[in-house]
């Protein structure tokens, strides 16, 4: 089968990426600057995962992220602007500079989340895939997970009660090829961490190119058609590549020099605009697109430096409904 | 005569009145649906709900309540059942990082209205990984609510306000107790959290109690009147909110406190207790906070064995005439 996207949606992913990956240079500078506190796990190189995803999910659908999850937070509408005033302690942050970089999160998106405790959400998932079927809604939700959650207990609870209640959830792993600093084969058994589990579940699994937008967004399109018809998860692992290392303090020596060199050359930028090359685009709008992203990125950057710091009074309050944090009479 | 009625079929009264008023409550857990849950707490919900709603699941701790979670942020309002409380160790992420900060950590931006049932405490025989008393644990994290009844009206009115709760909540049910008869809760029975109970008054002296050590600590206050003795005992309900205004107001009456708790003195609750009096309370006192509470000893399997770690009626008489005459 042959992925197809139109030129039009094709240009728009292609420069949604694109302000992402900016964003993450932006937040790697701002860290070095002092600007921007505590650690970052950026995306860069992990675009087409994020924004293939969200083309082809409805805007009610509910995505599930991990610490690595700045791309799938803009991917589903959180701007740039606020992202980076979370990550920078400003009151303006997406989520009041409570969550910080591993937390981003827009609820109002169907965003819910990011989660710093490696596996944790894909029972979540499941669990907002197990709502949605009750409610009657036909949403699907998607937990994006790397390839270092295939080995964790919930990975595994998750897949399997997903699969006996036949819930309209998609697993989707980003392998990046490296759980933190170790490759992810010598700590696994199994070629494809992700996918190769999945029938041990009962489940249809896919490896995909990760770095080809349209092939991610066709990918996770049957996929939630096959959920929003009752026919269960599926679980998906798109090959990618971290241009940065794990985390702020990685410089990812660990990683062969030639391996660096052909994950590059597929950067998932290069990918989309090749596309839009062979569907005619012509380079000019190309690049527009490209300089409209960069302009987005300046602009959020010049936003949240300008915003307020976090306002001391926000740390005693959402942590009861009410707005409080009162425990006692 | 009011109607009696036992503590088990409580939770399961408590449950269906809240399924019958809201259709977005449901349950899951293990053995919860045709087999009526283990300590038959949940006999009876299947029949009249169906399978939609009460569903059983794997031996998966971490999908049961990680499920509950994403679906309390989705609109569905659901019970999870840990069987016994020694087993939130095995999903203790989602209560310890990921339920009680979520509402905190993305600025209030989600909600997570769910509870967790789980059975608890010792007093059974049920050995070192089936006995404990856990609640120690959920107070060590900010962000939870936590309740603990002691009789089959409160399991019906505090099982209501927890599942009304927008906040999580955890609900620990004590199996020492869940063959206990007392009266029914009448219809639209509700009891707010954080309202601690009289449980007997008196003037002599407070025990504060909790869950299985309320019973033990009213015995304990029925041998002291023998001798003319007043004790005075507060039910305090639930840990989070803790209502230490009732406990506080009832040591300005008696100014002694002796504190009744299941699990280890070793990072007890009854430490917050006696912390918060010997600060906001000292000048009420005439003798020091005491605590009867568990030994720092995994449970022991023999009653005998069994019976020196927690708390007795025994123990607690015992240390109310210490008092007395300290």
């Amino acid at each position: 089968m042959t992925a197809t996207m139109e030129a039009p949606e094709l240009l728009r992913c292609y420069e949604q990426m694109a302000v992402i990956r900016g964003t993450e240079k932006a937040v790697h500078d701002l860290f070095l600057a002092g600007l921007v506190k505590g650690t970052t796990h950026l995306a860069a190189g992990h675009e087409a995962v994020a924004v293939g995803a969200s083309a082809a999910l409805r805007p009610d659908d509910y995505v599930f992220a991990t610490y690595r999850g700045h791309h799938h937070a803009m991917a589903r509408g959180a701007t740039p602007a606020e992202c980076l005033a979370e990550l920078m302690s400003k009151a303006t942050g997406v989520c009041k500079a409570k969550g910080g970089s591993m937390h981003l999160t827009k609820a109002s998106a169907g965003m819910l989340g990011s989660y710093a405790i490696v596996g944790a959400h894909l029972p979540l998932a499941a669990g907002a895939a197990w709502s949605a079927r009750l409610r009657g809604t036909s949403q699907v939700a998607v937990a994006f997970f790397g390839d270092g959650a295939t080995n964790i207990g919930a990975f595994h609870e998750a897949l399997n009660l997903a699969s006996v209640w036949s819930l309209p959830v998609l697993f989707i792993c980003e392998n990046n090829l490296y759980m933190e600093y170790t490759p992810i084969g010598s700590v696994t058994a199994a070629d494809h961490p992700a996918a190769d589990r999945a029938a041990s579940y009962r489940l249809p699994s896919e490896v995909i190119d990760g770095n080809d937008v349209v092939v991610v967004a066709d990918a996770v399109g049957r996929a939630a058609e096959r959920a929003r018809a009752g026919h269960g998860p599926t679980v998906l692992e798109a090959q990618t590549y971290r241009h940065f290392g794990h985390s702020r303090t990685d410089p990812a020596s660990y990683r062969p020099a030639d391996e660096v060199a052909e994950w590059l050359s597929r950067d998932p930028l290069d990918v989309a605009s090749r596309r839009l090359a062979e569907a005619g685009v012509a380079q000019a709008d190309i690049s527009a697109a490209a300089d409209r992203a960069a302009e987005t990125v300046a602009a959020a950057v010049a936003q949240a430096k300008a915003a307020d710091g976090a306002d001391p009074a926000q740390a005693l309050t959402d942590v009861w409904a009410d707005g409080g944090h009162q425990w006692r009479t | 005569m009011a109607d009696l009625m036992t503590y088990r079929d409580a939770v399961a009264e408590g449950l269906a009145r809240e399924m019958r008023r809201d259709p977005a409550v449901v349950c899951l857990g293990e053995d919860i649906g045709a087999a009526g849950g283990v300590f038959k707490t949940t006999v009876g919900l299947l029949d009249e709900f169906g399978p939609d709603r009460v569903r059983d699941t794997p031996i998966s701790e971490q999908a049961i309540v990680g499920m509950a979670m994403g679906a309390a942020m989705t609109g569905i309002r659901p019970v999870a059942e840990i069987m016994f409380s020694d087993f939130l160790a095995c999903c203790w992420d989602y209560l310890a990082n990921e339920i009680p900060k979520m509402r905190y950590m993305t600025g209030g931006q989600v909600t997570v209205p769910l509870v967790v049932r789980t059975a608890n405490g010792g007093g059974l025989g049920f050995g070192a990984q089936h006995s404990q008393a856990v609640e120690n644990w959920a107070l060590a994290v900010p962000g939870l609510k936590i309740v603990a009844p002691s009789t089959p009206a409160d399991v019906v009115g505090l099982l209501a306000s927890a599942v009304r709760s927008d906040d999580p909540v955890v609900f620990f049910e004590h199996k020492g107790l869940f063959a206990s008869r007392g009266e029914a809760a009448p219809e639209g029975h509700v009891v707010p959290l954080g309202e601690a109970a009289i449980a007997r008054p008196g003037t002599d002296i407070t025990v504060v109690a909790l869950a299985a050590t309320v019973p033990i600590a009213l015995a304990a206050a029925e041998e002291l009147a023998a001798g003319g003795v007043s004790a005075e005992v507060i039910d305090l309900r639930c840990l989070v909110p803790l209502d230490m205004a009732t406990v506080l107001a009832s040591v300005g009456r008696t100014s002694r406190l002796l504190i009744v708790e299941e699990n280890p003195y070793q990072g007890g609750w009854g430490g917050t207790v006696a912390s918060i009096v010997a600060d906001e309370g000292f000048e009420l006192l005439d003798a020091p906070p005491r605590r009867v509470a568990a030994e720092c000893v995994p449970l022991p399997f023999a009653d005998a064995l069994e019976d020196e770690v927690i708390p007795t009626t025994a123990k607690v008489t015992a240390a109310l005439r210490a008092l007395l005459d300290y």
